[in-house]
């Protein structure tokens, strides 16, 4: 697997968001929201629904034009660049509404996805030259590795569609590491799963932030996975920033309980 | 072989040229064109000059035709790819019409009346070598990281963009590439007829190219490559009923397309990692059929 260089110390901020606002029409979806994720970290998006917080990753990720505000990757400012370069960089995601290539195989999925780790060009690829089938197997063996790390090994030849769902999300996450990210953005990873898979899960993801060197940023509406895996939480609310802190401090801030949590502290 | 006999398969050669481009791009990329007998236009016109105002050999007649094609594509694409899937297919309707007109009033291409004195250039051996390098290119293509990226977009085009695909570019890749596909074939329509016209460009011979791809099973090079030989060959052998021969021609494609939904090949090839694919997935079925029962076994078993 190829390994980017990291320039940066640990412990520096990987993304940072400064007074991100995205208005349709009228309606502010996301209006002057800060908050930085640090290199290696794990931090944790959660609010009420249709508080904007899929909207900050479309935001983050290029899918729609920053209003106002500004997004940094590795200091660099990426708001106004192409989705496909912004991944390039390094910045993937996952989707609440699960986006996967239905009618191709879970190893095709990820196969896919692992293009940027190939340079032979079309010229090279008609003629079947060396370059095209070294890095061709290099590709294939990349897919492997990476299904065999999640477990998705013997469901390869499985058409993704036929996959269940709790599997789809885990190949989702698969085809987000075939780019070789830095920061991996997670949208409701566990919805939809029994209380045995979202654990699996969030073990899952711990594994790979470490074995990667990934940051993570998780937005889930299930409190005792981001309490249990976040380092850091922004609480947000009808688009603005409502809170940020470590989880014993959003799990007892009061307007948090008010708007979002609903239920006594450590209640769901 | 039999000269009408001959003269089929070199237009059911000739129409998979056409074809196999349109594949990659509805296919494989899941675009429409409804003027790709535009391309064709272009590429027959542009090699007719070459082969007799310019006095060049066959070869760089389709060459030229080819690289006219592209141009012409390459221009179009720019300006329409961005648009949603249902404009561009209408875009392209508007471009292979506009470019029939534009011929119909051409005087010095002979006009609306048409072009006689092509020289008959194409032969049985020249289509197939040109159509084998086809098949092979498309092939080969399909099977790298760059097929890969186009069949991303048919499949999730937000997602494709996400995994880091340069969307716009790859889409105009198989526009392009597709539209060189039908210029050659354009060439060979040309000097195979020997006399070229407007009209056998209209948007009725667009349509035909899209039908045969759909019908042969949309992400299937030996389905368009079937789909091709087939639908040449039925309205010749249609011609017993005469009058009803259209007729006869549009229930055969209904029948065959309610009974395979998802056209003859069904977006599987008959190749052998094809093969293989299909009895992999099959097996892959049972297993996870099986696996899946199993686990139900078990949680019925621990919830008793
Ligand atoms: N493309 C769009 N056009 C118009 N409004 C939009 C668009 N995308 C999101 N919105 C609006 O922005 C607001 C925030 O939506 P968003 O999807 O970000 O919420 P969310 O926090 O992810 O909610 P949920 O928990 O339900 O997923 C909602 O009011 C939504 O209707
Ligand atoms: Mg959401």
């Amino acid at each position: 697997m190829s390994e980017r260089t990291t320039t940066l110390s640990p412990g520096s901020e990987i993304l940072e968001v400064r007074g991100l606002t995205k208005r349709f029409g009228g309606l502010a979806a996301v209006s002057g929201v800060d908050f930085s994720v640090r290199e290696g970290g794990i931090m944790g998006l959660i609010g009420p629904n249709g508080a904007g917080k899929t909207t900050i990753f479309n935001l983050i990720t290029g899918v729609y034009k920053v209003s106002e505000g500004s997004v940094l990757f590795r200091g660099e400012p990426i708001q106004d660049r192409e989705p496909y370069l912004i991944a390039d960089m390094g910045v993937t995601r996952t989707f609440q509404n699960i986006r996967l290539f239905k009618n191709l195989t879970v190893f095709e999925n990820v196969l896919t996805a692992c293009h940027l780790s190939a340079s032979y060009t079309l010229a090279e690829a008609a003629l079947r030259l060396p370059r095209f089938r070294r890095e061709e197997r290099a590709l294939r063996d990349k897919a492997s590795e990476l299904l065999k790390i999640v477990g998705l090994e013997d469901r390869a030849e499985v058409t993704a569609s036929n996959l269940p769902y709790g599997l789809q999300r885990r190949l989702e996450i698969v085809r987000a590491l075939a780019l070789d990210p830095k920061l991996l953005l997670l949208d409701e990873p566990a919805a939809g799963m029994n209380p045995d898979e979202t654990e699996q899960l969030m073990r899952l993801i711990g594994e790979l932030r470490d074995r990667f060197k990934l940051s993570v940023l998780v937005i889930e509406h299930h409190m005792d996975l981001i309490m249990a895996l976040c380092e850091r939480i922004v609480v947000l609310n009808f688009g603005m920033k409502l809170a940020e802190g470590v989880p014993d401090e959003i799990r007892n801030d009061e307007r948090v309980v008010e708007a979002y949590l609903g239920a006594p502290a450590g209640g769901k | 072989m039999d000269y009408y006999v001959q003269g089929i398969f070199m237009l059911a050669g000739i129409n998979l040229m056409a074809v196999l481009g349109l594949s990659l791009l509805t296919g494989f990329t899941g675009l429409f064109s409804f003027g790709h007998a535009g391309f064709m236009a272009i590429g027959a016109y542009a090699s007719a000059i070459a082969t007799t105002m310019l006095k060049l050999p066959f070869v760089a007649g389709i060459a030229l035709a080819g690289v006219s094609a592209a141009l012409f594509a390459w221009l179009i694409g720019k300006m329409t790819l961005r648009l949603k899937g249902d404009y561009f297919c209408i875009a392209t309707l508007g471009f292979g019409e506009a470019i029939r007109l534009v011929l119909d009033n051409f005087q010095a291409l002979g006009g609306s009346r048409g072009w006689p004195g092509v020289p008959a250039h194409t032969t049985m051996l020249n289509i197939f070598i040109s159509v084998a390098i086809g098949v092979a290119f498309l092939a080969n293509l399909v099977n790298s990281r760059h097929g890969r990226n186009l069949i991303a977009i048919r499949e999730e085009e937000l997602a494709a963009q996400i995994a880091g695909i340069n969307v716009a570019r790859y889409k105009n890749l198989a526009f392009v590439t597709s539209a060189i596909y039908a210029g050659v074939a354009g060439a060979f329509l040309a000097h195979y007829m020997t006399f070229i016209q407007p009209k056998m460009f209209a948007l009725i011979k667009s349509t035909e190219l899209t039908i045969i791809v759909i019908f042969g099973g949309l992400g299937s090079i030996s389905g368009s490559v079937l789909g091709a030989v087939v639908l040449t060959f039925l309205p010749e052998l249609l011609r017993a009923v005469d009058k009803w021969r259209l007729v006869a021609y549009g229930a055969a494609v209904i029948l065959i397309m309610i009974s395979r939904p998802r056209g003859l090949m069904g977006g599987m090839e008959l190749s052998p990692r094809g093969v293989k694919k299909i009895l992999a997935e099959r097996r892959a079925k049972r297993a996870a059929a099986a696996a899946n029962a199993e686990t139900a076994s078990a949680e019925i078993g621990s919830e008793s």
